[in-house]
């Protein structure tokens, strides 16, 4: 396999909140206020090669997007290192910073809170390449024109703001803002989650046909294992900020190892299945201010034994290319 | 047997300064008693507008501008307010999408929970929250005498649609409607809800309308499907068979869009264009200028067609029953 494009080595990332005023005054009389501590990544490591879409798939607060942030050098992590194309992003002097913040783009979620809605579109793709030196000023308006043609826009949209389109039409000015950058690898936030059906096998389409023609690597964020096994090669799994598995699309889907992976794929909702009783996992998700000691799963792991209570699973390779963070997989 | 709830021609618009928004352009359907509806649509295809006309709850300068709405065989259109307050909650109830918006953040649950009971029986302080102890533990809520004094602001998203279900089903109504309630939760905490709602429901005899985007969610408990597009009903029939054969070609294409039916990276079936805006439908199916069927009949508005095994569609150039998808 050639070198990663991106390389996440351990990489952890604790949010800390201090108490306020007020909890520090109510402290003063009680035991005192503490700081509390979010974990929102542990440990996680794991690298994309060239011209691959790995998934990362997770429920709300597992820290996908955080990773995401990470990724893209928008947030630093407390330890660990990110590593793109060999070069740590933490140490990278001002002009390599600035080279490598061109190369790693994202696509957010909302493009209704991600595009300026003061800046007609044509400003909102065409400012950053001018910035970075990438088109002359002059040839700005033509650059943009042909940004928007290759993600299905009319070239007339650039004198439109953001607030004259439709959903999909602003995911699509989101894309082409990133494709503007000549990036050589992507960090997809939930592209298409606020999209209704139709409009999202549109935008999804765009993304594997620029995909295919541009070849890049992209990290995929979504909680839609549908959308993930339609687009990834290869599926991580995040559950409370821990990889629990790292698959290739087609074996995660064929066959899940991890029970929380299974239960992900079992609630699904899927259009074959008429008429079924619902056999839902138990629990809620744990507070990721207080997770669960030993594997976070074990509360609602229908498998739990005595030593998922008290002890951490290691990550571990159990087929070539696949890993998993299970004790199951040490029993049998 | 009339039907519990039998809407007939039933058009919503609000007028605007630029035009007038036909949010509901004469919708026809009936649900029976215990029968799970699905009804399904894009954004803007005005199925959350049809639910919240069914409790009368389009406020002005929104108006009902045609049909009737029959619920145990009596039309709920023109009602007084004061009527419509005692049916809701106690004959037809509503789960929202989003339970923030409906739970009163600066109130305790068990007084919200104890209110909604007391506003239609007159029971002792103590058995309606005993009641609303009952009703939550139904619901799936843990150690639910502590939950009683929490604020909204201290449960998860999950919890909060619980305590929203628990109230709609506290009078057990005879008709819920619930308005996407599962949009915004992870799917472990979705599948959880789908399947308490869907006992809760089967035992009380509760008919229900689910409203929806997601057609995959529908066809695991749903009995019957109405497909809705730009204010309209253009098909719907039991289940398994719309799913399965759909009829009109939007159904087709919505089916077509879903992931997970195609070979992973291959090219999606994507509906061409855009839904047309509200406020300036196409003349005939509005469906046309995205279907690859229209042609020059589809200029007039095709009409509801009735279809063995108790299918409708509004379409000049349905799909044969026979041609299953893929």
């Amino acid at each position: 396999m050639s070198a990663p494009v991106i390389a996440i080595e351990r990489v952890s990332k604790r949010f800390v909140r201090q108490p306020g005023l007020a909890e520090r005054a109510a402290g003063l009389i009680t035991d005192g206020a503490r700081a509390s501590t979010v974990q929102a990544l542990d440990d996680v490591t794991f690298s994309i090669a060239e011209r691959e879409v790995v998934g990362l798939v997770g429920e709300s607060g597992c820290g996908k997007s955080t990773l995401g942030r990470i990724v893209v050098n928008a947030i630093p992590a407390t330890t660990g290192e990110v590593r793109f194309r060999g070069a740590p992003l933490a140490a990278l002097d001002p002009a390599a910073r600035r080279e490598t913040a061109r190369q790693i783009q994202m696509i957010f979620q909302d493009p209704m809170a991600s595009l300026n809605p003061r800046m007609r579109i044509g400003e909102i793709v065409g400012e950053a390449p001018r910035v970075h030196g990438i088109v002359h000023k002059r040839e700005t308006a033509a650059y943009v024109d042909k940004l928007l043609a290759q993600v299905g826009l009319d070239p007339s949209f650039r004198d439109r703001y953001p607030h004259q389109l439709s959903g999909g039409q602003r995911a699509r000015v989101g894309i082409a803002r990133a494709l503007a950058m000549r990036p050589a690898f992507l960090v997809c936030d939930e592209p298409v989650a606020a999209l209704d059906v139709s409009i999202q096998a549109q935008v999804l389409n765009l993304l594997m046909r620029l995909r295919a023609e541009l070849g890049l690597a992209c990290l995929f964020i979504s909680h839609n294992l549908g959308v993930v096994e339609h687009i990834a090669d290869r599926v991580v799994i995040l559950y409370l900020g821990r990889v629990v598995e790292i698959a290739p699309n087609a074996e995660l889907f064929r066959a899940p190892n991890h029970p929380y992976t299974q239960a992900l794929l079992a609630n699904a909702p899927r259009l074959d299945t008429r008429k079924r009783r619902f056999a839902p996992i138990k629990g809620e998700l744990p507070s990721p201010f207080s997770p669960p000691s030993g594997c976070h799963f074990h509360p609602r792991c229908p498998a739990a034994m005595e030593r998922c209570r008290s002890e951490r699973p290691p990550l571990k390779e159990i087929a070539p290319g696949r890993f998993s963070a299970c004790h199951l997989n040490a029993v049998s | 047997m009339p039907s519990l709830l039998a809407i007939d021609g039933l058009k919503v618009q609000f007028p605007l300064r630029d035009g007038i928004v036909r949010a509901v352009d004469g919708v026809s359907l009936a649900v029976d008693a215990g029968e799970v509806l699905g009804l399904v649509g894009e954004s803007g295809s005005g199925k959350s507008v049809t639910g919240f006309a069914v409790l009368g709850l389009v406020d002005p300068p929104g108006r009902i501008a045609a049909g009737t709405i029959r619920f145990r065989g009596a039309d709920l259109i023109g009602r007084p307010e004061a009527e419509l307050r005692r049916m809701r909650g106690r004959d037809i109830a509503m789960v929202f999408q989003d339970p923030l918006m409906t739970l009163n953040p600066v109130l305790r649950i068990d007084t919200q929970m104890t209110e909604a009971i007391t506003a239609h029986e007159r029971v002792s302080a103590r058995a309606a929250r005993a009641r609303a102890r009952d009703a939550l533990a139904a619901v799936g809520i843990a150690s639910p005498d502590a939950r009683l004094f929490a604020y909204p602001h201290q449960l998860s998203g999950g919890m909060r649609q619980r305590v929203a279900i628990a109230i709609a089903l506290l009078h057990r109504p005879a008709l819920v409607i619930a308005d996407e309630p599962t949009t915004a939760l992870d799917v472990t905490i979705q599948s959880q809800i789908v399947a308490q709602m869907q006992a809760l429901c089967a035992d009380a005899g509760t008919a229900l309308i689910w409203i929806t985007h997601d057609l995959a969610l529908i066809s695991g408990f749903a009995d019957r499907v109405a497909v809705m597009y730009a204010g309209r009903i253009v098909e719907q029939g039991p289940v398994g068979a719309v799913l399965s054969a759909p009829l009109h070609p939007y159904t087709r294409g919505l089916i077509g869009s879903l992931l997970g039916g195609g070979a992973p990276g291959a090219p999606l079936a994507q509906i061409p264009g855009l839904p047309p805006s509200p406020m300036n439908l196409p003349p005939g199916c509005a469906f046309a200028p995205r279907c690859p069927r229209a042609d020059a009949t589809c200029a007039t508005a095709p009409d509801n067609t009735a279809h063995p095994g108790g299918r409708m569609v509004r379409c000049w150039h349905p799909h044969a029953a026979l041609e299953t998808v893929a």
